[in-house]
């Protein structure tokens, strides 16, 4: 039996699958002053007279670490930042404090101007007398060559809570966002530390046999434990559960485009060639762009509880909430008031739908089922809308080859798989808008915990090679090597693909043996005064992100 | 998070898949470290700052330009319409008002395609700036154009291209054509009769550092432009002026970059040569973006800069402000020497070879302008190759006056097919068509 649990904003959902079925889902209001008690009350709910025995797997996704940062109650962090020369490094300075050391690496991992261990002592010495006990370490180019980082922390006093080193975070070249990535995984250490030990009394108590797995904002998961020294991977995992959702409830092949309306919001994703797309550099949290590798997901603030209105004669919906329906209260109505009114959806006060529906219907001599009707129509309008927007300009995104711009591959989305509560309801008025099948799954109400029971451990790992240098780099491993004399492309991806077996061995040994891939691969010629001086050899592999289907092969689904 | 004071387009192109050969400057990873530095410092998340994808030029792209002999999908590759169709592709972002400037790092250069391409020539096979502006006249109406050249070779194809044409301004700094390829680029090449003056060149002598460069633009590019008044200003943008570039020799820096471009803010930037892949093009390019943006770019500087490797010496200085005050000089009397040089002649010829260093390959060029003061002059060239191509070339400028209109038809008309074994073109720049027979 698999149990995934997705804890949202305002609702946290819980399910208990077997046999290709879920046998149990519980949903409960998220406490935002107690995510633990959140937790393990829909977990008791969940288990409750199963034998702990027969659980093979326990995903959870949390937005502990997102609310955080959001609400700033994070711990404070100091800041050692090594950006040697170019763009102006104040506005990265987003520690409680911030130390700007000098010392610079070059795009080829080459140390162009030494650390000053004075300047480090120093602000070691600040940070101790501020009692800051959180650090993160980031240089410019450090997943190039990590010596520099490594250095800086070797100079520190040792003791300190909680450090992340930014070469570990990811393989990808972007210092601002590494510095921002860095900051917030140490800023969120503390609380999900304690959360994550919370968890694990929990399961141990229940004595449950499998560790818990938490989702990551890219669709996979990552053991609790590993979790622990990269708690900024969890943040923003929620659209990822309901995208994997939608994929393990309605598998396809085709390019196709997910929504997931709620009642705030509605998200859109696309896959192609049933896929998930990523977000092509990272998530943004808080104002801060970071290195966290996610799906893409774009949030349109339309949902079932957007709040109507009529101004200068035309209908608005959203962006905003001002409440539930009228039906059931709000002060706003909403497009759930016009299905109440519609018909399609039997809940709350129905003469209060209604009459809000008329009101609107007045201000624009329409009648009242007329008016439900325009709602709906001009919701999914919207909807598509926004989804065409988006699709244009994922379509444009620029490509650097030449075979790239040949091939010309565009996303043309074949249909559309929509989740979410009010999903049913709205298909007639999704298919025409999109001129698409609409699919809406059977159990699209709690697809997204769906999703979080059936996602797979995901992890990736970037190999930087370089025979004039005749080293070799793997950042997320904090691993350099020498490298012998005719190391080529093809020695470089078997060594990238055994180092990633070996590391998802390690994160997750339950799927070892799981089909790993190649996203990209580069090698260029190095070349000095007319001679190849050696190679510059790139490899980045990755765990093949997938769901479980729900009703696939695996029997012990 | 940073923000652009002024709204830039970036069209990246590296074509990590195409080289000239595997060691040829020219080669794949001549733009994979300026990739690396601009992904690291984050340039492409600054708000303000837009990448855009590249598209490939169309075959009427290129005939608006070139005669492409015998045609243009036989003298390029799918890479050189990618260059060419990214400029266009940040041009248009301009000129649709989307950003307030744009770069097109692009990879292969043009600036040393001619007006008739029987191959390449210093790695250029079609002249990607040239196409882009023909492109933007074409869709965007008349404009004024400076083309300012600030790569070190002496941009010979724009010139040639521009050599008539009073409405594009071509300025070019360089270092001089006796010490470098391509071995052109002097004062008395001062535009075709009826563009005389249009066409300024200013051969900078070798070693010129920081200093030179910044003061050629003080006291000359700028009084031009002063003068001109260009609806747009380009820049070709060639980056081996570089201290470390290894076929070249002067000793500019990417702060200097950085700083002509600030002062010059052109409307578009296309990247033309600059082959020190690693020691230059990652920082300068970085620079001229930073520049260009309106951002603080005055923490770019190379690993190995030094206030010595940018210096130069009081006889380059001296010469170089000589220079600035000749050609100043020369620009401000262009009626006067027009005249001079026109005086009552109704044509005007010149013969010259090109040399194709790519294949070895010599040009002979007879060449012929009407002089006409109402348009560019009806132009018509004679052109022979030493591997016996021989073919005849008409062109009517954008804004031909009727005259040169029908006197380019009935010369196209009267040409015999039998006295040119590969064929008689006919650029009609007012029909926007290439005829050929
Ligand atoms: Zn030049
Ligand atoms: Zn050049
Ligand atoms: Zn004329």
């Amino acid at each position: 039996m698999f149990v995934g649990l997705d804890m949202g904003g305002t609702h946290t959902d819980a399910v208990l699958i077997a046999g290709g079925r879920i046998l149990r889902h519980y949903k409960t209001n998220t406490d935002p002053e107690d995510y633990l008690g959140t937790v393990t009350r829909a977990l008791e709910a969940i288990l409750a007279g199963i034998n702990p025995s027969s659980i093979k797997r326990l995903n959870l996704s949390t937005t502990i670490c997102t609310n955080a940062i959001v609400t700033g109650r994070s711990s404070p962090v100091g800041l050692l930042l090594e950006p040697g020369p170019g763009l102006n490094p104040a506005l990265l300075a987003c520690g409680q404090k911030n130390f700007i050391l000098s010392g610079s690496i070059d795009h080829r991992g080459r140390p162009t101007s030494p650390l000053v261990e004075a300047e480090i002592k120093a602000a070691d010495r600040e940070l101790q007398q501020a009692g800051i006990r959180h650090l993160a370490i980031a240089g410019k180019f450090s997943t190039r060559n990590p010596e520099h980082e490594l250095a800086i922390k070797e100079a520190l006093s040792p003791g300190y809570d909680f450090i992340t080193m930014g070469h570990r975070l990811s393989g990808w070249l972007n210092f601002p966002r590494r510095v921002f990535t860095a900051y917030l995984n140490s800023a969120v250490a503390a609380t999900y530390s304690s959360f994550a030990a919370a968890i694990e009394t929990f399961t141990t108590k229940k004595k449950l046999p499998v560790a818990p797995d938490i989702l990551k904002a890219d669709g996979g998961t990552l053991s609790l434990e590993a979790s622990q020294s990269l708690p900024v991977e969890t943040i923003l995992s929620g659209p990822a559960a309901s995208i994997m959702g939608a994929l393990a409830l309605a598998p396809t092949w085709q390019d196709a485009i997910i929504l997931d309306i709620g009642g705030t919001t509605t998200d859109i994703a696309f896959l192609a060639g049933g896929v998930p797309l990523y977000e092509p550099q990272g998530i943004s949290l808080a104002g801060y762009p970071t290195l966290v590798r996610a799906l893409f997901s774009y949030s349109l603030g339309l949902g079932g509880d957007s709040c109507l209105q009529v101004q200068e004669g035309r209908l608005t919906i959203g962006p905003g909430r001002q409440g539930p329906a009228r039906a059931l209260g709000g002060p706003a109505v909403t497009p759930t008031d016009a299905l109440i009114t519609l018909g399609r959806l039997d809940l709350g006060d129905k003469a209060a739908a209604r009459q809000g529906i008329a009101e609107l219907g007045d201000k624009l001599g329409l009648g009242t089922l007329h008016m439900a009707a325009a709602i709906l129509q001009q919701m999914a309008g919207e909807i598509a809308r926004q989804s065409r927007a988006l699709l244009a300009k994922i379509n444009s995104r620029p490509v650097y080859t030449v075979r790239e711009v040949l091939a010309g591959k565009q996303l043309q989305p074949a249909q559309v798989i929509v989740i979410g509560a009010p999903a049913p309801l709205l298909a007639a008025e999704l298919e025409a808008a999109f001129g698409l099948p609409v699919i809406v799954p059977h159990l699209a109400g709690v697809a997204n915990a769906i999703g979080a029971a059936l996602s797979q451990p995901t992890t990736e790992l970037t190999l930087l090679a370089d025979t004039e240098q005749g080293l070799l780099t793997v950042p997320e491993e904090g691993l350099r090597e020498k490298i012998p004399a005719g190391f080529n492309l093809e020695r470089a991806r078997n060594r990238a693909l055994e180092l990633l077996r070996e590391r998802l061995v390690r994160l997750a040994p339950e799927v070892a043996g799981t089909e790993l891939e190649v996203v990209e691969e580069q090698s260029f010629n190095m070349v000095s005064g007319f001679y190849t001086t050696g190679k510059n050899i790139r490899v980045k592999v990755q765990v093949k992100p997938r769901v479980t289907p729900l009703k696939g092969d695996a029997d012990d689904v | 998070m940073y923000k652009a004071a002024r709204r830039l387009g970036l069209v990246f192109f590296p074509a990590f898949d195409w080289a000239i050969s595997p060691t040829h400057p020219e080669r794949e990873e001549r733009l994979l470290y300026t990739q690396d530095q601009v992904l690291e410092e984050g340039i492409l998340d600054i708000d303000g700052i837009y990448e855009y994808r590249p598209r490939l030029a169309t075959v009427a792209d290129v005939e608006r330009v070139h005669v492409c002999v015998p045609d243009v999908m036989s003298r390029v590759t799918a890479s050189h319409l990618i260059a060419a169709g990214g400029a266009i592709v940040a041009a248009e972002a301009v000129l649709k008002g989307e950003v307030d400037k744009a770069f097109a790092i692009v990879r292969p250069p043009g600036h040393h395609a001619l007006r008739i391409v029987h191959g390449a020539r210093g790695f250029c096979n079609i002249n990607i700036e040239a196409i882009m502006i023909e492109y933007i006249r074409r869709h965007y109406g008349k404009k004024r154009i400076a083309i300012v050249d600030t790569d070190c070779h002496h941009g010979d194809g724009s010139q040639d291209i521009y050599w008539h044409d009073p409405d594009t301004l071509y300025i070019s700094l360089h270092q001089d054509g006796r010490t470098l390829y391509p071995g052109t680029g002097f004062l008395d090449e001062f535009g075709g009769p009826n563009a005389f003056g249009y066409n300024l060149n200013l051969p900078l002598p070798p070693e010129t550092g920081e200093e030179g460069f910044l003061y050629a633009l003080d006291h000359f590019i700028l009084p031009v432009l002063a003068d001109f008044k260009p609806d747009l200003v380009i820049n070709s943008a060639g980056q081996d002026n570089h201290y470390t570039d290894p076929i070249t020799n002067m000793r500019f820096s990417a702060q200097g970059y950085a700083r002509l471009n600030d002062r010059l803010q052109p409307d578009i930037a296309v990247l033309e040569g600059g082959y020190s892949i690693e020691g230059a093009l990652p920082y300068v390019n970085v620079g001229i973006i930073l520049a260009l943006a309106g951002l603080d770019y005055s923490g770019i500087r190379e690993p190995d800069y030094s206030p010595a490797r940018v210096a130069q010496s009081s006889r380059v200085s001296d010469y170089i402000a000589r220079l600035c005050d000749e050609t100043y000089k020369a620009w401000q009397q262009r009626e006067t020497l027009r005249a001079a040089y026109v005086r009552d002649k109704k044509e005007i010829s010149r013969r010259r070879q090109i040399y194709y260093d790519t294949e070895g390959l010599m040009e002979t060029q007879e060449e012929t302008t009407l002089v006409c003061d109402s348009c560019g002059g009806l132009t018509w060239i004679d052109s022979r190759t030493d591997r016996g191509r021989h073919i005849l070339a008409i062109f009517i400028p954008r804004d031909a006056c009727r005259r040169c209109q029908e006197e380019g038809h009935a010369l196209f008309e009267r040409a015999s097919a039998g006295a040119y074994r590969d064929g008689i073109y006919l650029q009609d720049r007012v029909a926007d068509q290439l005829l050929k027979k």
